[in-house]
């Protein structure tokens, strides 16, 4: 932000940092890499099994009545034999663990079931879905990322300065607002008060084809919402990290031999300094997957996520295990992507140990 | 290492600021969908039908847009025929139902609609298998049979003089779906009928998209695309019809009456569409205060009707006095009920209700008390049941007001009272069957209040059975009569719905509506039928 105009020239001929440690230069570690992936695979099974039975325990203690929630309406004028005769041919009767086994049999089968909420085979849900959940939250999180750690580096370079009051105090702030409260807000001011963004949807109704300007202009309140509520931990972690590893022996060092600032920042402090940020790209995954949750609900936006909130309150097995595997590998591909940058980034950490 | 970190954060970054740019660029220079253009409709709803498949309760009320039934109902209501090449011959003293087919219709496939399509429909409804909510509407159905290619003959288990206004029904394609499993075919999101209309594009919880079927039999209708957008919230729908994204919408009232007042400057016009949608309280039978004949009456004459019209309905609806409207033909003149807080205190005193210390009355040591509930979520309801209960406390009944889901009303409203709504305009046996017959007394929703008078199940059976309409519209009378003397519940409102839309489009009309609203209601219910207003 305040760097002089002239380092750009200056800083032309020092382009290349200065050396790792020459074990580096070997290449990636990929067998070690490939070993704690197919290890995290294996502890996988289990963890994926439990969540699903607890899924369909959670599905079945709900207060929703999954035949109420199909009849809709004319549930309300049918009498007790058709409801009876729905919920035998629904195939609702049973215990949730009968359910469950029968749930898991066919999906290894290949077969995940139908959606008795959105009247699809649930592939077909998650292959229509998919597609936009990823898109929104790939461009929210790398959004949230990179934005979250050029704001709490910036703040980090000097701490106390109005920079840094402004994002910690908003990062603070941000952190502790709601996403569904956020996205609202900004449904009321751009969609209902400016009138400039669309408040919700792929596409305007008018149009059939989904074309990409359109869907630029309808990702950006979903996408805004969702990078700014994930924001702040990036920010704040960044700050922290940052300006932790500035007191410390090597950027001393650095700063003793009479090297650039700007090399000691980039260079020295952040390498050891953003290792925090790594973690919390890992970590932060569930929280994502929540505020795609609120997000994808307020926008109305074509995601899993809000089939996940209906398979929720219809209490719909099929689709609401899908997405519970989906969210736990999700989060379990999180960990292990933090796990593997963290042994990049770190030469002390050793992938085996892992 | 940490260089590639950065660089690929950079270009995040870039690649991030360039598509929020070209969003922000693009945003002003594009219109909305709704454009106002002479061939296409773009109308925000509320609600999203779950299938379009009539097998499983798709259309059953008719205006299906992509089916058609054997009849349909005109602005007033009456029955015509639509695929059916006449209205029904009734035989056997009401039992038999003949219907002659129209010739040289074909199904949006290409494939022709013969008599084999109407019995599958029919057939595959009352299937067991089939997962149907609806199903019970042909309870009285006991066979359907192709006499030849064209000629279709209902066989009822009893006489019953309304069947001919259930067979609205929209008829599917046999073709299409035969040895297929009805419940999960691709036609419930992809169907093929013979209506005005063809499915273009559905995209789940947003928005489905019609075309003109241009072979249609009844000719192609000039509104050549009609898009359903699915709006839940009233102020956004309100906002986007306003900036024109859409041309027409449903809002409540009060929205609405905010285009009614620059209804010039806007091109807008207000529509009020009469229903037949009525809000009541529930007398449960079983509770010793509600199931006294002496507390139904009080309350029945203690509400304020026209308050609640004004003050929660904005004026957009009418005092209901039992489940007919005022305004139909089927309504007993002389039922109407005054408001009268001081006749309703001598009905309590007499039956020996007296006042207690903190207001309430009380009879053999029993508090004139009971609860109330309303579905949570329904404001309108919730008005309703918070009125009732302020005006029940004015003559010393103690009303508490409580709201749940419908799973948790369901176990109580054996003893508890619940703000319930219906209403299906097409017959008077459609509501005050499934309300009042005591043989139906909480079957599933049915009965809520568990009514049980002798008079009225007899008069109600003769309703149905009798073939004139003169004896029918006595046997109704009579019921109403028996109601107003022991109201098991207490009618309040008939709510009328509101429509906004573009005023471009000329005999634009609404049929008596519903309580339940899908494509079929509203303005559009005919919407094959417009012309442009030049």
């Amino acid at each position: 932000m305040t760097v002089p105009a002239t380092t750009k020239t200056a800083e032309a001929g020092t382009r290349t940092p200065p050396r790792p440690a020459p074990a580096r230069s070997r290449g990636l570690p990929w067998a070690g890499m490939a070993r704690l992936a197919g290890r995290r695979a294996l502890a996988a099974v289990p963890v994926l099994a439990a969540v699903t039975l607890g899924a369909f325990a959670l599905a079945a203690a709900s207060p929703f009545d999954p035949v109420r929630q199909y009849a809709g309406s004319a549930g309300l004028r049918a009498s007790q034999d058709t409801l009876d005769q729905l919920r035998e041919n629904l195939a609702l009767d049973g215990p949730f663990t009968e359910q469950w086994w029968r749930w898991l049999t066919s999906a290894l089968g290949g077969d995940l079931g139908w959606s008795v909420s959105l009247r699809q085979p649930v592939d077909q849900v998650i292959g229509e879905r998919m597609g936009w959940s990823v898109l929104l939250c790939a461009i929210a999180f790398v959004l949230a990322v990179a934005i979250g750690t050029l704001l709490g580096v910036a703040a980090a370079r000097r701490r106390g300065g109005w920079l840094d009051r402004c994002v910690t105090g908003a990062a603070y702030v941000l952190q502790a607002a709601p996403p569904f409260w956020l996205g609202l807000l900004a449904v009321w001011f751009f969609a209902l008060h400016l009138g400039v963004l669309p408040a919700g949807g792929l596409t305007d109704f008018g149009e059939e084809e989904v074309t990409a300007g359109s869907l630029a202009r309808h990702l950006v309140l979903p996408v805004g919402v969702l990078a700014v509520s994930q924001l702040p931990w990036f920010a704040l972690y960044a700050r922290q990290g940052v300006a932790d590893a500035l007191h410390e022996d090597p950027v001393r060092g650095a700063r003793a031999r009479g090297l650039r600032e700007r090399t000691v920042l980039f260079g020295h402090a952040l390498r050891s300094g953003l290792l925090p940020v790594l973690t919390l790209i890992g970590t932060r995954v569930p929280e994502l997957i929540t505020g795609a949750l609120l997000v994808e609900t307020v926008f109305s936006w074509p995601g899993v996520a809000s089939a996940t909130v209906r398979a929720a309150t219809d209490s719909d097995f099929p689709l609401l295990a899908a997405v519970t595997v989906l969210a736990t590998l999700a989060v379990l591909a999180g960990n292990l992507l933090a796990d593997l940058l963290y042994a990049l980034a770190d030469p002390r950490v050793d992938l085996e140990e892992m | 290492m940490t260089v590639r970190v950065v660089r690929a954060a950079v270009a995040a970054v870039t690649a991030g600021a360039l598509l929020a740019g070209t969003a922000a660029c693009s945003a002003p220079s594009e219109g909305g969908g709704g454009t106002g253009a002479d061939d296409s409709l773009v109308v925000g709803v509320a609600q999203e039908p779950e299938t379009l498949n009539p097998l499983l309760g798709y259309g059953k009320d008719g205006n299906s847009k992509i089916f058609d039934g054997l009849l349909r109902h005109d602005a007033d209501m009456e029955l015509e025929p639509a695929l059916a090449a006449e209205l029904p011959e009734v035989a056997d003293g009401g039992r038999t139902y003949t219907y002659t087919l129209r010739k040289g219709v074909t199904f949006s496939d290409g494939t022709p609609f013969d008599a084999e399509d109407v019995v599958f429909t029919y057939q595959t409804i009352l299937d067991e298998r089939t997962n149907n909510p609806s199903k019970g509407e042909l309870d009285a159905l006991a066979d359907v049979t192709a006499k030849d290619d064209h000629t279709v003959v209902f066989e009822l288990k009893y006489p019953y003089a309304a069947f001919a206004e259930r067979t609205v029904l929209p008829i599917a394609s046999k073709e299409a779906l035969e040895g297929k499993d009805v419940n999960t075919a691709p036609y419930n999101t992809d169907p093929v009928g013979t209506g005005p209309y063809v499915l273009a594009d559905w995209s789940k919880g947003e928005k489905l998209v019609f075309e003109a079927n241009p072979d249609y039999w009844g000719g192609a209708p000039e509104v050549r695309k009609l898009t359903m957008a699915i709006i839940k919230d009233d102020d956004i729908r309100a906002t986007r019809l306003r900036s024109g994204d859409l041309d027409a919408a449903i809002l409540p009232p009060a929205l609405a009456d905010t285009f009614g007042k620059d209804a010039e400057d806007t091109g807008k016009r207000v529509i009020r569409a009469k229903t037949a949608d009525f809000r009541a309280v529930t007398l449960p039978t079983a509770n010793p205060v509600t199931g006294d004949r002496a507390v139904r009456r009080a309350l029945d004459i203690a509400v304020d009707r026209e308050a609640l019209v004004d003050s929660v309905l904005n004026g957009a609806g009418r005092a209901a006095y039992g489940p007919v409207p005022t305004d139909s033909p089927w309504f007993a003149k002389g039922t109407e009920r005054r408001h009268d807080p001081e006749r309703a205190k001598e009905i309590l005193d007499e039956a020996g209700w007296k006042p207690g210390g903190d207001g309430v009355r009380r009879k053999d040591g029993r508090r004139a008390a009971f609860t109330l509930w309303y579905p949570s979520g329904d404001r309108l309801r919730q008005e309703h049941a918070l009125a009732y209960a302020a005006d029940a406390k004015r003559i010393g009944v103690d009303v508490t007001v409580e709201s749940g889901t419908w799973e948790v009303i369901e176990p109580r409203m054996k003893k508890d009272a619940v703000l319930s709504g219906g209403g299906s305009p097409a017959d008077p046996d459609f509501d005050l069957y499934p309300l009042l017959h005591s043989s139906l007394a909480l079957d599933g929703f049915n009965n809520m209040a568990a009514y049980d008078n002798p008079a009225v199940d007899r008069a109600l059976e003769e309703g149905r059975r009798a073939g004139d309409r003169d004896a029918r519209a006595e046997a109704y009378a009579t019921v109403q009569r028996e109601l107003a003397e022991n109201p098991g519940y207490t009618f309040l409102t008939h709510i009328d719905h509101v429509y906004v839309m573009d005023d471009a489009w000329k005999d634009v009309t609404t049929q008596v509506e519903p309580h339940d609203h899908g494509f079929g209601t509203g303005p559009w219910w005919n919407v094959e039928d417009w012309r442009p207003a030049k």
